[in-house]
């Protein structure tokens, strides 16, 4: 297994691409501390990787833009463990709108939870991973982070900056034997597309080279493969998993 | 020496891969050879497991010196 005994942390693991990244990992054999701002979600997780014969799962339910909230889930991963070996930071929000109609609260909530939140757990896990020498980051950012979208400036911007934090933290963490990488995941069947208007879905397939949407398991085996020693020299890479929609 | 000063030149020699018998006073963050930013997250995630604590980032931040790492220590419970 791919995994086996490995202590990672997932983070978004209530839902979509967390949850799922959260069942296959525990397939591979990894022991696991999810959290999410949904307690009732997480325990569905925590319920499908035990009924499968996963690892027992810590569940920590925080919402990630609470600064206060973040560093109490800090200190439970701390106590509970002194090991870490992988991260998964996926926690992240969706608010869709045109440029001329985007206030700044939600530029503010945005980013806090998609970027500023997802810097600060990589701060952390760094600090556990430097004591072992070793580690691996998995950030999820977004094709959106990449090739931008209409209405989506602040996620497109909150994306992109993940990507460049995922090439900087690279760079420094790689001597301490820690690899940061990033997905990049493309249209995928979570709730996060649930909304989109049948003529934009219409479009949005066209523009997919494999003329479908991902599924959150898809994206998942490629987020463990990164978590796993199986891509031990690879760092600071974007791997796009979007059926060919981004080349 | 306390238990404690001997724990924290153990984390400081450990944190910035220096022998123990170089960690003193005189240790400074940008000044002490070794003693970088990247070195610095080193030492801070010695002090944390060192000492059993999660520093908070402004005290990450505002960490140093050696003496100023007793001071911050302090905060936190531990006594020298």
């Amino acid at each position: 297994m791919l995994l086996e005994r490995r202590v990672g942390w997932i983070t978004g693991a209530s839902r979509g691409i967390g949850k799922a990244a959260a069942l296959e990992a525990a397939r591979q054999g990894a022991e696991l501390l999810l959290l999410a701002r949904s307690e009732e979600g997480l325990r569905q997780t925590a319920a499908e990787i035990e009924s499968t014969g996963g690892a027992p799962t810590r569940l920590i339910v925080c919402d990630v833009s609470n600064d206060v909230a973040l560093k109490a889930a800090f200190k439970e991963v701390q106590q509970h463990t002194k090991k870490l070996d992988f991260l998964v930071n996926n926690a992240g929000i969706l608010r869709d709108a045109l440029i001329g109609m985007i206030g700044s609260a939600q530029i503010s909530e945005v980013l806090q939870t998609n970027l500023v939140s997802i810097i600060q757990i990589m701060q952390f896990a760094a600090r556990l991973m430097m004591n072992q020498k070793s580690g691996s980051i998995v950030n999820i950012a977004s094709i959106i982070g990449r090739s931008g979208n209409e209405g989506q400036v602040v996620y497109g911007a909150s994306k992109a900056g993940v990507i460049g934090a995922t090439k900087s933290a690279a760079r420094e963490l790689a001597p301490y034997g820690i690899r940061v990488n990033a997905v990049a995941p493309g249209v995928i069947a979570t709730n996060m597309i649930a909304n989109i208007p049948e003529q934009k879905m219409h479009s949005l397939l066209q523009s997919i080279k494999m003329g479908r949407p991902g599924k959150p398991e898809e994206v998942a085996k490629v987020i463990c493969m990164l978590a796993s020693d199986y891509t031990s020299y690879v760092t600071g890479q974007v791997v796009g998993v979007d059926g060919g929609m981004w080349l | 020496m306390s238990e404690s000063e001997i724990k924290l030149r153990q984390a400081f020699a450990a944190g910035l891969n220096l022998p123990e018998q170089e960690v003193n006073e005189s240790l400074q963050y940008a000044s002490t050879p070794g003693w970088d930013s990247v070195a610095h997250m080193a030492l801070i995630a010695s002090l944390d497991s060192t000492f059993d604590i999660m520093m908070d980032t402004d005290d990450v931040i505002d960490l140093s010196s050696y003496a100023k790492a007793r001071e911050i220590l302090n905060k936190y419970g531990i006594q020298f």
